[in-house]
């Protein structure tokens, strides 16, 4: 089955989501990345969805998912790149990701979860 | 049950330019649409903003046809009313239909396990929704137009 790819740097984990998800591959993401927050230690969790040009209530909910899982788990989770399409979207559905910590670059996030986590 | 909601057109007659059938029987299918629905709303030049609001409102839909109509179709269907543009997205499922359309379509209502935001997420994004629902199974049409 397709996964999407998860780096480790350091303590924390990476993910680059390109590719449009179906439901499966979201929940399978779920999983792999609380396999990997306890497996490889890690402390922080960046999720760049700056690909993504939907994201519909499922992958809001498997974004707070993961979100919350974390930080169960003693990780932060920051969500960067979102566009400004797919906020002004998400916000008109209804979904607000609460609980979910955003930046607006990679760059930004990394600052985020570092300076968090020292 | 039928439920609809939106503006009614008074004039002019809508015409069907063009209407495209996407089978929806697993979640893959959902990503099917949701690029057949892009390309449409790109090629009726629906603003950014408008392409994301109508493919996240088939998403919403078509995964509800996947899960409670226990799969079904989606028409998808170019409008033109007078020199207006429009994207009409018609889900037809066979499955038990939706008991109370009212309370599935407030927020945080789910008789599954998703957010409950699908229905009346999907009204929001779109200019008018049309339900029309039984034991013998359910269409949910929704409309968007481009703006002049």
């Amino acid at each position: 089955m397709e996964r999407i790819p998860i780096l480790r740097m350091g303590r924390l984990l990476l993910v680059t989501i390109q590719v449009d998800m179906h439901d499966q591959l979201a929940l399978a993401l779920q999983d792999d990345l609380t396999n990997r927050i306890v497996r490889d230690r890690a402390n922080g969790v960046l999720i760049d969805i700056s690909a993504l040009d939907v994201v519909d209530s499922f992958i809001g909910r498997m974004i707070s998912n993961i979100a919350a899982m974390a930080r169960v788990l003693d990780a932060r989770t920051v969500v960067v790149g979102m566009r400004p399409a797919v906020a002004i979207t998400l916000v008109e559905l209804g979904l607000e990701l609460p609980g979910v910590r955003t930046a607006l670059n990679v760059e930004r996030g990394m600052a985020l979860l570092q300076s968090e986590n020292e | 049950m039928v439920l609809s909601t939106g503006v009614v057109l008074s004039t002019g007659t809508i015409t069907i330019t063009e209407e495209r059938v996407v089978p929806l029987r697993s979640s893959e299918d959902v990503v099917r649409l949701r690029q057949v629905v892009r390309e449409q709303a790109v090629a009726l030049k629906f603003s950014l903003v408008d392409q994301t609001k109508v493919v996240t409102a088939a998403s919403e839909l078509a995964r509800n046809t996947v899960i409670y109509g226990k799969g079904g179709d989606a028409h998808v269907s170019l409008l033109l009313n007078g020199g207006k543009h429009g994207l009409r997205l018609r889900f037809v499922d066979q499955g038990p239909g939706i008991a109370d359309v009212e309370l599935a379509m407030k927020d945080g209502y789910t008789s599954g396990g998703g957010l409950g935001l699908g229905l009346g997420g999907a009204k929001r994004l779109s200019d008018d929704i049309k339900i029309v629902t039984g034991p013998a199974g359910t269409s949910i049409s929704i409309t968007k137009w481009k703006p002049f």
